[in-house]
């Protein structure tokens, strides 16, 4: 899975917004036009490693600024763009090729202007619009970490980037349109854990960098705020987080999510795809009590009461009747054994597929890669000898693996809609790693 | 993972594997099989490689795994799980995978014995299994190629604790290794001797040892031979001397 890939789409925005060409081109300055401010030591206290490297996990930093199988922040990760790519920069203190130069001010400045050390535009692939909520106290406390891990020689991958998307300053006009800075302000009327639950989803989760929608431009949409999106050339389904038919929690206890978002698996369902990632790499380490927080300000989001109605009821013609049963073999043959006639699983280990949002919702995409792919929940302290599911993709045929999901879709009270061959191709094919 | 640490965990979870308990029998309510061992967590992965990890002879790119070094599977899951070997499915199932459970997971199938295929009869020429049958055995001094028994022992069961067996796998499968090694697909930990290897070894070649390797007998009594320090011909990363 290349994870790279999920931030990718803002980079899409820019570009268009560039290609709209509002802008007075005199009023672009250049790259190096701005000097940077003069260094100002910062006067806030850099607290303990501990808390920074924390608050690392809490932003998964590591999760792009590291190359598969290289050291960790030394970056080198390919994200890829149909415009072309872009390689996460070394953030380790290495003078010279890291960001070792950088003070407080500049760490911070990036993470709450978006904008480099010597003042050129950050690519939003880096997800400042949610960074930007960090308050300085935390930037400080991530700086200090970031500046005591090993400095690692590594230059930076210059971006393969196709004109013009390489011009960075085109990035103004979508910064005029999409984004505000401004640390996160809690709400009075809200509950202190509730406050902190949205300071870290909102801000340094930066969950919806995939749990939004996003325009035409590749920009999150304001009023869809975490209510789901499928991840751009990630093929992904990342669920709405404020529909109760989707992955809304309103219907779930505090525990069942913190269990899921600390050890991956929980007695509702497990992480897959992209989510796993995110539990292994940041979620995992996040306290009980942090990870209270974020349940509490999820579980407020799905104020959408009740599910809504049904897409569509179980099919009632013949031919979709005959396709529900073939499914309905094929289950008894390849799933019952792990996850039960009755759709029960052996939750936590083996999730229920009966009223399972991740089943249940609209969109197919997840249900369709799961049963193609299979996969194993990550390794948490938590759970760190989970269960793996065996890939479908090499014994089942499209039209089988339509009918098995059309089968646990409209099954045991799930209701969603039949699912057909054409779709099971469209996914075959998309690279899982 | 340093050696050293390496060892204890390969150790430790040779004790822990053999506290297994007994396999599940199906719940007629449900029709849930489940119990919590290592068998029951693998079954992600008997899809391909077989409950026991014997392979498939449906597809020549599932290899049996069973009985080969832990060290050495460990090695693989790492390799894949960091890039140096890329099979697309293996990279997904290992991704968000730790050390010390790719560790047990590797031990687990080291320990495995199903009985081995019958030999493939390869289509390929008497020439070309006689050549075959040279290059593994004695190898080509001329082109700088050793024998593959050199390393991979005189039973070609492979040698503890990094070096696999090469009987029971499929002409296709050791061919198509063969070849992504020459292309640099697959890497291992320098110095990659096989890649050295590879790369001298011309495709007919190549094929030639794959068929005659595939056409070879295997036990399940033939284990990986005991690290016997014996000087191997080249410097091998996955093999430390």
């Amino acid at each position: 899975m290349n994870y790279a890939k999920l931030r990718s789409a803002p980079i899409l925005a820019a570009l268009v917004a560039a290609a709209l060409a509002i802008l007075d081109p005199s009023s672009i300055p250049t790259a190096h036009a701005q000097a940077p401010k003069a260094r100002v030591p910062s006067a806030t206290r850099i607290p303990a490693q501990t808390d920074g490297e924390y608050l690392a996990r809490a932003g998964d930093c590591i999760a792009c600024h590291t190359a598969r199988g290289g050291e960790p922040f030394a970056g080198g990760l390919e994200m890829l763009t149909p415009f072309g790519s872009l390689y996460t920069p070394n953030i380790t203190p290495d003078p010279e090729t890291g960001i070792g130069k950088w003070s407080a001010d500049d760490f911070y400045r990036a993470l709450h202007e978006g904008k480099s050390k010597d003042g050129s535009l950050l690519y939003p692939a880096f997800p400042y619009p949610s960074y930007t909520k960090v308050t300085r106290a935390d930037s400080d406390a991530i700086y200090g970490y970031i500046m005591s891990i090993a400095p690692v020689k590594r230059k930076s991958t210059p971006h393969k980037m196709q004109f013009p998307y390489n011009q960075r300053n085109l990035m103004i006009g979508w910064r005029t349109l999409y984004f505000t800075a401004g640390e996160y302000k809690p709400d009075p009327s809200q509950s202190a854990e509730w406050n902190r639950g949205a300071y870290l989803v909102l801000g340094l989760g930066h969950c919806d960098a995939c749990h939004t929608s996003r325009n035409m431009l590749g920009a999150t949409v304001k009023d869809k705020e975490l209510s789901g999106g499928l991840i751009p050339l990630q093929d992904w389904y990342a669920p709405s987080l404020t529909s109760n038919r989707e992955a809304g929690l309103g219907q779930w206890e505090v525990e069942e999510v913190v269990a899921l978002l600390r050890t991956g698996i929980s007695k509702r369902g497990v992480v897959f795809g992209p989510m796993a990632q995110v539990v292994h790499d940041s979620l995992q380490y996040i306290t009980e009590a942090d990870t209270q927080a974020m349940a509490v300000y999820l579980k407020s989001l799905a104020t959408a009461g009740a599910p809504a109605d049904p897409i569509q009821v179980r099919p009632t013609d013949t031919q979709s009747r005959a396709a529900y049963e073939a499914g309905g073999k094929i289950y008894d043959q390849h799933c019952k054994s792990c996850h039960g006639s009755n759709g029960q699983g052996v939750p936590p280990m083996y999730p229920p597929l009966a009223n399972n949002q991740a089943i249940n919702m609209e969109f197919s995409v997840n249900p369709i890669r799961m049963v193609l792919f299979g996969g194993f929940p990550p390794s948490t302290r938590g759970n760190p000898r989970p269960y793996g599911m065996p890939p479908f993709a090499y014994t089942l045929t499209d039209q089988q693996v339509a009918e098995v999901v059309t089968y646990m879709r409209q099954s045991w009270g799930n209701r969603a809609n039949a699912v057909n061959a054409v779709e099971v191709a469209k996914y075959r094919t998309v690279p899982v790693d | 993972m340093p050696r050293t640490r390496l060892l204890v965990l390969v150790a430790s979870t040779v004790l822990f594997l053999g506290a297994v308990p007994a396999h599940a029998a199906p719940d007629p309510a449900t029709g849930i099989e489940f119990a919590d061992t290592m068998e029951q967590r693998m079954l992600a992965c008997a899809g391909c490689h077989g409950k026991q990890g014997e392979g498939s002879r449906q597809n020549e790119y599932y290899p049996r795994i069973a009985g080969k070094p832990a060290e050495y599977l460990y090695r693989q899951l790492v390799n894949f799980r960091n890039g140096r070997r890329t099979y697309p499915q293996m990279v997904y199932f290992s991704r968000h995978l730790s050390d010390e459970y790719l560790l047990e997971i590797a031990t687990y199938y080291s320990k495995l014995a199903p009985p081995f295929p019958t030999p493939i009869q390869a289509s390929a020429t008497k020439e070309a299994l006689a050549r075959g049958e040279v290059i593994v055995r004695k190898g080509d001094a001329a082109k700088g190629i050793p024998a593959c028994a050199a390393c991979h022992g005189k039973a070609l069961t492979g040698m503890q604790p990094g070096i696999p067996g090469l009987v029971g796998l499929y002409p296709d499968y050791i061919n198509g290794q063969l070849g992504a090694w020459r292309t640099g697909l697959r890497k291992a930990t320098e110095p990659d001797c096989m890649a050295k290897i590879a790369a001298k070894l011309s495709g007919p070649d190549g094929a030639a040892a794959a068929a005659y390797l595939a056409a070879q007998p295997g036990s399940p009594q033939t284990l990986p031979a005991p690290d016997a320090k014996m000087k191997l011909p080249m410097a091998c990363g996955s093999q430390p001397q």
